[in-house]
């Protein structure tokens, strides 16, 4: 093997942009805490690596059991907490989870208009738009309207209701299981569902036309 | 400790802006609502975020609104509910 890519051209290593006084903030807090012994860098490495190690498969996972599983599907509802760790999903998040289900008849959709709450143990970051002004003041005031422009457009007799996860509790959305799945097996159903179905604002994939 | 409130309870939400962190949104203030559940107690993120212990701790309720009455202009069907969760010091019978 020959060390030839120190001839790559690329930009000079630089920060891409001037520290903001957030980020200056946190770095002091940080060097602060190591300097007093309260953590530790390592301490900060594992947490963020543990973060990272988050995605929406996880939910996929508990929700794809959910659909082929009612009994499953009942204990998520009732503690969610434990249910998940059945699935051996430690939900490492010191606030609750609650689990809510779509239906025909009722459509759950779920904000936190104070920041940006969101369940990050089972679907890893939230999107930036969840973060956003925009949604979080909107969808509030205006769910259907918002989810139109997610592309989901709801029956006037569907039940809306809105989640504001303000405090100590996280919501998870179980979208109902789309039509044409009945062959499918577990791993199959959960290729289906997506991040945005989990939140509420967008239905599960439908299968592809064989 | 025993919850004050039970789901079915008719509560309003305090109007008030302490100084400081709070938890509940300005929107819901002052708007009449029905508690939906009780999430269990909880250490008191409003002290918590002073570096305090944050207890005792607070009870934390789901309390649905109709978006009818959360807002005058609301446009989607009158059965559209929203639910928030809020804490008991915020919440007074209605």
């Amino acid at each position: 093997m020959h060390d030839d890519h120190h001839d790559d051209p690329h930009a000079p290593l630089a920060h891409d942009h001037p520290q903001t006084e957030f980020e200056k903030r946190v770095d002091a807090v940080q060097a602060l805490l190591i300097e007093k012994g309260i953590i530790t860098p390592d301490d900060v490495r594992r947490a963020v690596e543990e973060m990272d190690s988050r995605s929406p498969a996880l939910g996929a996972k508990v929700i794809a059991r959910a659909w082929v599983d009612p009994a499953f599907k009942g204990r998520l509802l009732a503690n969610a907490k434990r249910a998940i760790a059945e699935l051996g999903i430690e939900f490492t998040q010191e606030a609750a989870l609650f689990a809510v289900e779509n239906t025909e008849k009722v459509h759950h959709v779920v904000v936190c208009t104070l920041c940006s709450c969101y369940p990050r143990g089972l679907l890893g970051y939230p999107p930036d738009w969840y973060k956003s002004l925009n949604y979080r003041s909107r969808v509030v005031v205006d769910p259907r309207g918002v989810l139109k422009e997610f592309g989901l457009e709801l029956d006037a007799n569907v039940e809306v209701r809105v989640l504001d996860s303000t405090a100590d509790m996280r919501y998870l959305v179980i979208p109902p299981r789309p039509a044409g799945t009945e062959r499918m097996d577990e791993e199959e159903l959960a290729s289906l569902v997506t991040r945005d179905s989990m939140i509420g604002v967008a239905r599960a994939r439908t299968p592809a036309l064989q | 400790m025993t919850p004050r409130f039970k789901p079915g309870d008719r509560v309003r939400v305090r109007a008030d802006s302490p100084p400081g962190h709070i938890r509940t949104p300005k929107y819901v203030q002052g708007k009449t609502g029905e508690v939906a559940g009780i999430h269990g107690a909880f250490r008191n993120p409003e002290t918590l975020a002073y570096g305090r212990d944050g207890l005792p701790k607070q009870f934390l309720y789901v309390v649905r609104f109709d978006e009818r009455d959360l807002w005058q202009q609301y446009r989607g069907s009158p059965r559209d509910t929203l639910l928030v969760d809020v804490y008991e010091h915020w919440l007074d019978p209605a």
